[in-house]
């Protein structure tokens, strides 16, 4: 158990696509024997449909959900590779948000099917859409997709290191002190080691969501899914935010990022999707979405900010 | 000093006793107040049922019936329960047990309402983050919930449990030698009513008052990190 962690510890290694590492090895730990056997098997590229299936760190496809009579999202598909910077805007109610939260199952979709890594998320019809077939699988998949929220949602009761060692510690079953040297890392990447003694409220919007941020990361997740990080920022604020985020950009983590930060999808992601109306309206790489949208709706939309 | 004719350390061991009946029913109380809470936020129906005909009953039936029910309506059931288990002798019901359980379900009624209504003040977005991160519903209940519960929850708790604890004295009818009993014994030999009354009530001043400070105390612990941004 101890290498394990002492392994995927390294976030400042040039290594481009190191989430990618860290999931494989979590998966060989966690998983046991029948796990790398299947990791063999895909290594072998015996057959190159799954290879391609495995090396995305999400596929998703068909989400549709209804909130009673409106309908939110009608049959979203997302697909990112490991390293992969998904943006995703358009206007508000138009399901972004939504579809970003059905990726964890903190919103129950109606239909569709999420792959994390490879790992098909079980579900089936229940009551409220779709609900997992397995809460442990649920809760690992969870803990593989680091969520930061609009309004950061740290711990109040906590320190913000308290905010980063407590789910490594009662999730994924670390020391404490091992906790810590994790965050302690974290911390000096966000630029905030000085306040790790510090309660939220204490700090700026901005410090929070870098906090918030670091939290997400201290589960050594997948990938992470950023629900407009920077929407309850004041405008000064917004910066540091926004560069805490390219810099894990440029380290190769995989980030689907729901934002109205034109300028951050355009230079920072590799993929941007518009949304409209619950449809992906439009997609592509950033320098086609932004210079040469095939949709109107989407061209009106850019003019309009 | 606290001579009074003589009846000085029979009011003191009457305010001991005071003092256990009440905090032993706070712990009880607390008890009955969580598992109901608990009942009432289920999704199962007849456990929200359960709990509503609890505190429905509990707050609705003055506290002397329920003392008075408890001791001398308590007695028959228990022995007619030990009778079906085989067991023929007389079994006494203790004025400290009755008064002790009367006053903890009383508490607890009440407590129940505080706590679901804390429960549900807790931000929903700090159980969301919990639950992004994979935590399950019990760590998140035990290390995110109920740590930020206690700052909505104590200044009903506190309140509650000053009435409780005032209540006590309503257990000197089934013969307790609590302070309020040994009060009127004293009253009954010395025909001194207002030296007597008033001890007492101060007293239970005197304990109330310590009861606040100590909330007090607790808020400004429960609160931490959170008052602080009035001070940013």
């Amino acid at each position: 158990m101890q290498h394990r962690y002492q392994l995927r510890m390294g976030w400042n290694e040039p290594e481009k696509n190191i989430c990618f590492f860290l999931y494989r090895e979590k998966q060989l730990c966690q998983d046991g024997a029948l796990d790398i056997q299947r990791l063999g098997e895909n290594n072998k590229m015996e057959h190159p449909m799954a290879e391609t299936a495995a090396s995305l760190a999400l596929d998703i496809r068909g989400i549709e959900k209804s909130f009673g009579e409106l309908q939110v999202l009608r049959g979203v598909d997302l697909s990112a590779k490991r390293g992969d910077v998904v943006s995703i805007i358009g206007s508000s109610g138009s399901g972004k948000s939504t579809f970003l939260r059905c990726l964890n199952l903190l919103e129950r979709p109606d239909a569709g099917s999420i792959r994390v890594a490879g790992e098909e998320v079980g579900l089936r019809p229940g009551k409220q859409g779709l609900e997992p077939t397995d809460r442990r699988q649920l809760r690992r998949i969870r803990s593989e997709l680091g969520m930061v929220f609009q309004d950061f949602n740290l711990w109040t009761h906590f320190t913000i290191l308290q905010n980063l060692i407590e789910a490594p510690m009662r999730v994924q079953g670390l020391s404490r002190a091992e906790a810590i040297e994790r965050a302690e890392a974290l911390l000096d990447k966000v630029g905030l080691t000085d306040k790790r003694d510090s309660y939220p409220a204490q700090l700026s919007g901005g410090q929070q969501q870098r906090a918030a941020i670091a939290r997400a990361l201290a589960m050594e997740p997948a990938a992470l899914l950023f629900d407009e990080p920077t929407s309850a920022l004041d405008p000064e604020l917004v910066g540091e935010v926004l560069r805490v985020m390219q810099l894990l950009a440029e380290e190769g983590c995989t980030m689907i990022v729901v934002t109205h930060e034109m300028r951050f999808a355009r230079e920072v992601s590799s993929h941007v999707m518009f949304f409209h109306e619950g449809r992906v309206e439009e997609q592509g790489p950033p320098e086609q979405v932004f210079g040469n949208p095939n949709s109107e709706r989407c061209r009106q939309f850019l003019s309009r900010l | 000093m606290f001579d009074l004719f003589g009846f000085g350390h029979l009011l003191l061991q009457g305010t001991w006793v005071t003092v256990q009946l009440a905090l032993i029913s706070l712990v009880l109380g607390l008890g009955f107040s969580l598992l109901g809470a608990a009942m009432k936020l289920s999704d199962f129906r007849l456990l929200r049922f359960a709990a509503g005909v609890y505190t429905t009953l509990f707050r609705g039936i003055p506290e002397l019936v329920v003392i008075l029910f408890i001791y001398f309506g308590g007695v028959v059931i228990v022995n007619a329960v030990a009778r079906q288990l085989g067991y023929d002798r007389y079994i006494d019901v203790s004025a400290f047990a009755a008064g002790v359980a009367a006053l903890s379900l009383t508490f607890g009624a009440y407590g129940t309402e505080i706590l679901r209504g804390a429960i549900l003040a807790v931000p929903k977005g700090q159980v969301e983050a919990a639950r992004a991160c994979g935590m399950t519903s019990l760590t998140i209940g035990w290390r995110i919930v109920l740590p930020q519960v206690w700052r909505y929850a104590l200044p009903g708790l506190g309140n509650t449990f000053l009435i409780i604890l005032k209540e006590t004295a309503l257990v000197s009818v089934i013969g307790l030698d609590e302070l309020m009993r040994r009060t009127e014994v004293a009253v009954g030999y010395t025909k001194q009513p207002f030296t007597f009354f008033l001890t007492a009530a101060l007293i239970y001043l005197g304990l109330t008052a310590i009861v606040m400070l100590v909330q007090r105390k607790l808020e400004q612990r429960a609160n931490r990190g959170v008052i602080a941004r009035s001070a940013v």
